[in-house]
Parts: structure tokens; C-alpha cells; sequence
């Protein structure tokens, strides 16, 4: 079984990561910051410029299938590193078969954006539930998105065409982000939403989501490779050169469930505020560097927590569900389920 | 008669006698995982090929030494070969653990003799299987039976990899809990083998009723 081990994130411009034996050492100015056994880790994302790394690291960590990439300081994808070890082409092929067989991607998609609506669906009704009672315009805010999100999800299984479901997606993203500022409760007025932006984001809030679904994506991506299949073939989301499709597509499962919770968390607990933000002359908004120690930190502890895993009814940690998906979606396509069991987080 | 890149490894087939699903996700999904067991045989066998050949009085002992029969289409590597004057061939693999109940052990040790034979043109009768737990060989004679078993392997792995199908789980927990490819395999989630649809189906309704219990 595949553990949950630790992420190393690396933030510290300057640093330079080399092989040390069979541990990861961190220099930076001549100093050694850190060592780390390689075998306690599971990925290094690296976020930053200025950071490098020796071939003898990232060849190891290839071979022991520790996921090594770099971002840029806010967390975008910049490159990853890549062994020999390439896993299995009957899979890839038969991956590559289904996503030109509009059926079959239609069957998988449908079933990855019924959970994500799902799951959306239940962020919606547990703050409606939790924060409801002190305000009826948030309780039937939040309760109508809710019932529109169930609407759709049904309708997703009715659907025959990419394009339909893609829609049908589109709307029920537009609801849910609609009311995502009811979700805010407690929070400091300084952090707010005004819709959904992305390049660049507009707003304090949509600078966090961003930076933490780069997260969950460094994790989507290395799950997928870890089980053989190709992170850029998805089923969804269409093939674009250098577009890590199909990490977009078992996103989406999780972008509630993981990315906006720990969001949320931040905000209403105001372990994030408006001090932690820096807008640019653009309009652009992001996140300062130290404020994002915090993020990773919170994404860690949100990977630590236990629960049952609706399918295999088995306890998992959070930080190994792509992991765990990554594998069933491989079990679908090779023919051991009769379809891809999406993560219902309820 | 085999051509060269067709040849399976001989490992494949002690694999698929242990679990025909374990020997296609190892050999035909290229899935691997260590566990406890895993690590000591491989340290075991680093040794066990590790050293130079030897010669003793009567006898030359060569260790890892690559072997291949193109009648049954395998190929692999010996632990040690004995060649002893007079044309007797003695070949030897190292086990970490103890004897087994299943004959996996003897038909991996029968198809490296079946290799050397071809290769040497000479009849081998018999080898020995060396357990690490005890610390003693054990002896194998080849006869008529054992050959049987391993050809009729044989011939289910060259099936099995030619047709590219992964065989489907069969959950047994003697077995299976001592496998470390458990967590890629995930025999239990196939209790839904046919019905992965139908449970996501219901699932997802029980979802869309219900009202918020995240964990």
C-alpha cells in the first residue's frame, strides 16, 4: 500500500536541493537548512525561482516515485521531473482509446463532475446548516444552490456529449461561486469574492483558491503517473500541449471537499487575513510569501485526517485519496469495474 | 521455437502460481511494491549472485548466471550453477523463507534446469531449493510430473501476456494480506466488480438527499 507520507515544500529562494546519501539536504548561502530522509517523503514542490536541484536528486526521486516539481512563487505548475520508469503501456493505450470514444469519456466524466457537484453540494449544506439559524438570506441562498446543484447532477447522467456535460458543469460552477460569499462567516471584510478569476486572480479570496488547487494539482499529477496513467490524456478536459488534462479532470472531485474547505477554514477562523494579501497594479491580487507558509501548513494538517473510503470502506488519510482514485479509475479502464467510482465525500 | 523478445521471465511463473493476478500486474502493468518480505528476498538474492565464481576440488560453482530455452520460451538467471567433473549439473536457488505448501519454488528451480539443459544439451535430474529459515537445502527431482507443471505454466503466462488481460481478483486473505501488492491491487474493492455503476449510482443519490455531514 502506497502510505501518506509528508510533502517537502520548498519557498526559500536561494535554495539549492541536492542528494545527500538517501536523504534530500537543503543548502542555501553556503548553509545546510535541512536534511530529510527520502523515504519519508512522498513529493518536494519546489516554489519559486530561484530554486534548483542536483540530476542525482531528482533521478532518485524518480526511482523511489517521490513526485518533484517546481512552481512559481504563487503556486502555478512550472515543470516536473521524470524517470525511466514509464509504467504501463496497455493502460496508457486503452486510456487513450476511451478519451477518443466519446461514450466512454462521457461515462467517466459524467461520473468525476457528479461527484464534484456532490461534494460542492455539501460545502453549500453544511454551512447552511452550521451558520444558517443566524441568517434566513444565507440559509436560502445557500439552499437553493444547493437544490440547483442536485438538479444538475442528475441531469449529468442523461447527458451524451462532452459539450452537454460541460455546461451543465459551467452553470453549476457559476451558482456555486455565486453564493461562495455566503460561506465566508467571521471572516474579516478585507477577504471577500466577486465571482470567480483566475488569471490573474482579482480578489483575496480567489488568490487563496488558486494557490491551493495548485496544490491538490501537484498532487492529482503525481498520483496519476504514480499508477501509470497519463496526466496530460483526459477525458474532459481535451488534450492541449503541456495541459495536464487528465490531473484537471480527477480535480475536480476534490476542489470542494479539499482546496475550498481548507479555504474556508482559513478565512472564517481568520488564521488568513487581509494583511496577508498584496495587490498588484493590474488589479492582480496575491498572496505574500510568509502568508503562504500558513496555507501549506493548514493543507498539510487537512491531508493528515482520517476517514472511510466510501468504495473501498476502508480508513485512508485525505492526502491519499487522489491517490486511491488515480488507482480505480486505472481498475476501470483495464476493465476491473464496470465504471469509475468518483469520491463522494457523503 | 520461441524468437528472444518473446521470452518470460522464469520469475513470472512462480508469480503465477502464487496469483495469476499478481504475475500481470507485475509483469504486464509493471506494478511494483515492496513490503518486508519482498526486501529480504531481494537482499537475499543480491548476495546469493554477489561473489566470484569458485572452483573447489571437483567442482566449479558460478553464480547469477543468465540461462534462456527457447522450446518453452523463458528466460532467466540462476542463483548458482554447480558443475561438477564428470558432467553432473547441479543448479541451486536461494529462498529467504521456508518450504511452501504450493510448488511454486520447485517449478521456478525445474524451468532453469529445463533452460540449462537446453542450452548445455544434457540431462539435469535434480537441483535444490536453499531456505534462509533453516538454513539447509532441500533436494528437487525433476520428474515427469514437476516437468508437466512447469510447461503447462508456461504456456498459461504466454496466454496471459499475449492476450494483455490483467485477471481479475479473487479475494483470499491467507494469500492476499501477505502480498505487497495488495494496495495496487485492491482485491476487495471488486466485491463490486460488476456493479461499480450501480453503487456509484446509489451513492450518489443518498448524496444529493443528504445535508452536510463532512467529515
Amino acid at each position: 500500500m502506497k502510505r501518506h507520507l509528508n510533502t517537502l515544500f520548498v519557498t526559500l529562494e536561494g535554495a539549492y536541493l541536492r542528494k545527500d546519501g538517501a536523504a534530500v539536504e537543503i543548502r542555501h548561502e553556503g548553509e545546510t537548512k535541512l536534511r530529510v530522509p527520502l523515504h519519508n517523503l512522498e513529493g518536494i514542490a519546489c516554489f519559486g525561482w530561484d530554486i534548483g536541484a542536483s540530476a542525482a536528486l531528482m533521478a532518485a526521486c524518480s526511482e523511489a516515485g517521490v513526485a518533484f516539481s517546481f512552481h512559481n512563487p504563487h503556486g502555478k505548475f512550472l515543470a516536473a521531473t521524470r524517470g525511466f520508469t514509464s509504467g504501463n503501456i496497455l493502460l496508457r493505450r486503452e486510456q487513450y482509446r476511451r478519451a477518443d470514444d466519446e461514450a466512454c469519456a462521457v461515462a467517466i466524466a459524467a461520473n468525476m463532475l457528479a461527484a464534484k457537484l456532490a461534494n460542492s453540494r455539501q460545502v453549500l449544506m453544511r454551512t447552511a446548516r452550521d451558520h444558517g439559524g443566524s441568517s434566513p438570506a444565507r440559509a436560502t441562498a445557500l439552499g437553493q444552490a444547493a437544490d440547483s446543484l442536485a438538479v444538475r447532477a442528475g441531469l449529468l447522467g442523461r447527458a451524451t456529449t462532452l459539450d452537454s456535460l460541460r455546461g451543465i458543469e459551467g452553470d453549476a460552477a457559476a451558482t456555486y461561486f455565486g453564493v461562495f460569499p455566503h460561506l465566508l462567516v467571521n471572516h474579516d471584510p478585507g477577504v471577500f469574492i466577486t465571482g470567480r478569476s483566475r488569471r490573474p486572480p482579482l480578489d483575496p479570496v480567489n488568490a487563496l483558491l488558486s494557490f491551493l488547487y495548485s496544490l491538490l494539482m501537484h498532487d492529482c499529477r503525481s498520483a496519476l503517473e504514480g499508477c501509470g496513467l497519463d496526466p496530460q490524456c483526459g477525458f474532459l478536459h481535451r488534450d492541449r500541449p503541456g495541459r495536464p488534462s487528465l490531473a484537471l479532470d480527477l480535480m475536480e472531485e476534490f476542489r470542494a471537499f479539499l482546496s475550498d474547505r481548507v479555504a474556508l477554514t482559513l478565512i472564517n477562523r481568520r488564521q488568513i487575513t487581509a494583511g496577508d494579501f498584496r495587490r498588484e497594479e493590474s488589479g492582480a491580487v496575491l498572496l505574500k510569501e510568509d502568508s503562504r507558509k500558513e496555507v501549506l501548513v493548514a493543507w498539510q494538517e487537512r491531508k493528515q485526517v482520517e476517514i472511510t473510503h466510501p468504495f473501498l470502506d476502508e480508513k485512508v488519510t485525505i492526502g491519499l485519496l487522489p491517490h486511491l482514485q488515480a488507482r480505480l479509475l486505472a481498475r476501470h479502464l483495464r476493465g476491473d469495474l464496470d465504471a469509475y467510482p468518483a469520491f463522494l465525500a457523503k | 521455437m520461441y524468437p528472444e523478445d518473446q521470452l518470460i521471465p522464469i520469475s513470472a511463473l512462480q508469480h503465477w502460481l502464487y496469483c495469476p493476478r499478481q504475475c500481470a500486474l507485475i509483469h504486464l502493468e509493471q506494478a511494483w511494491s515492496e513490503n518486508r518480505f519482498t526486501a529480504e528476498g531481494r537482499a537475499m538474492h543480491a548476495r546469493a549472485h554477489e561473489g566470484p565464481d569458485e572452483s573447489r576440488a571437483g567442482v566449479r560453482i558460478t553464480r547469477g548466471l543468465p540461462v534462456r530455452s527457447l522450446r518453452l520460451g523463458i528466460s532467466g538467471q540462476c542463483d548458482v550453477v554447480e558443475f561438477h567433473t564428470g558432467g553432473r549439473i547441479l543448479p541451486v536457488e536461494y529462498k529467504r523463507g521456508k518450504p511452501k505448501s504450493h510448488r511454486a519454488d520447485e517449478v521456478q528451480l525445474c524451468a532453469q534446469a529445463l533452460c540449462l539443459e537446453e542450452m548445455q544439451g544434457t540431462a539435469i535430474p535434480g537441483g535444490c531449493l536453499y531456505y534462509g529459515e533453516r538454513r539447509r537445502r532441500t533436494e528437487v527431482n525433476f520428474d515427469a510430473e514437476l516437468r508437466d507443471l512447469v510447461a503447462s505454466t508456461v504456456q498459461a503466462v504466454h496466454a496471459c501476456f499475449a492476450g494483455g488481460i490483467t485477471p481479475l481478483a479473487e479475494y483470499e486473505a491467507r494469500r492476499c494480506d501477505a502480498c505487497s501488492l495488495i494496495g495496487i491491487c485492491q482485491p476487495q474493492s471488486l466485491r463490486f466488480r460488476r456493479g461499480a455503476a450501480a453503487w456509484f449510482d446509489q451513492r450518489l443519490r443518498a448524496s444529493l438527499l443528504s445535508s452536510g455531514d463532512l467529515p
